[in-house]
């Protein structure tokens, strides 16, 4: 399989990875403050909070994100799952803004134009380090933390 | 009666500590679990051969992929932690943003990746309009 380019599932995985990761933060954050005060003394009571609706959702996404970031990591450069995923911190921005109708900065427009711009330019390049035919991939990470000779 | 006062923020090293410890952390996971994923090969391609069952059974038999899941773990301790004694807006943007630019350096030190200019430019521009979007 040719990693240099992306396929079209691979982009849903890449944009899974973006999606899940803030929409399952924000159930967490919508499940929790919903909820009456958690104490140490009740723990039953935070048990009890993983069954909600809301909190239930939550921890399904972060499920899926971690999922499809493992997925992605699997045949993507760390350096290029990481700032291509960027684009969730985008989306929940615009979603403050069009759906929760959150003001937004003019600063924080910037970071949104920048971060738009970052994931364009990674994403147009190669996903994945060519190395030699002969270098197994699988024994590469393993020289993790040794010396080299 | 005593009017309580705010609790005074930590200084300038004590916060970097405790934000490096983070970074770090954070750092070291990414990487352990990036090289994890590398030496078990392509999840879809396993899933094709083996189903979901043989997927999930490769990366749970993958001693890596503890090794980074538990300082992903210490990461989120760090966090926590630092967030006890400093403020959200500061720990959140500079802690986000930074990890970036070191994943970008530790990703070209210990798994060889080939970050060039294209990967630099990106992680940096990610890195300040992440801050900007946090901030």
């Amino acid at each position: 399989m040719s990693h240099a380019r992306l396929s079209p599932r691979q982009y849903m995985i890449l944009g899974l990875v973006s999606l899940c990761a803030p929409l399952g933060d924000t159930c967490l954050s919508r499940g929790m403050t919903g909820l009456p005060d958690i104490t140490l003394a009740h723990p039953a009571t935070l048990i009890a909070a993983v069954f909600t609706p809301w909190i239930g959702a939550g921890i399904a996404l972060l499920i899926g994100f971690f999922a499809s970031y493992l997925t992605a990591l699997s045949w993507a450069d760390l350096t290029f799952v990481l700032p291509a995923t960027a684009f969730g911190n985008v989306i929940v921005a615009l979603l403050a803004r069009f759906w929760l109708h959150e003001p937004i900065s003019l600063e924080r427009w910037a970071g949104i134009l920048l971060i738009t711009v970052g994931v364009g330019f990674v994403a147009r390049g190669p996903s994945l380090t060519e190395r030699p035919a002969t270098e197994s991939t699988i024994a590469e990470p393993v020289t993790i933390g040794k010396e080299q000779a | 009666m005593t009017i309580p006062y705010p609790a005074p923020q930590p200084g300038f090293w004590a916060s970097a500590a405790m934000i490096s410890a983070i970074i770090l952390t954070s750092t070291a996971g990414e990487v352990l679990t990036a090289a994890a994923m590398k030496s078990i090969g392509d999840l879809d391609e396993i899933r094709a051969h083996s189903g979901l069952k043989g997927a999930i059974r490769a990366v749970l038999t993958c001693p890596l992929f503890f090794a980074g899941v538990s300082f992903l773990a210490l990461a989120f301790f760090a966090l926590l932690f630092a967030l006890n004694h400093l403020n959200l807006s500061l720990v959140a943007p500079a802690s986000a943003s930074l990890t970036l630019v070191t994943n970008a350096i530790a990703g070209k030190i210990f798994l060889k990746e080939n970050v060039d200019r294209r990967r630099w430019t990106s992680a940096v521009l990610v890195c300040i309009g992440v801050y900007l979007l946090a901030h």
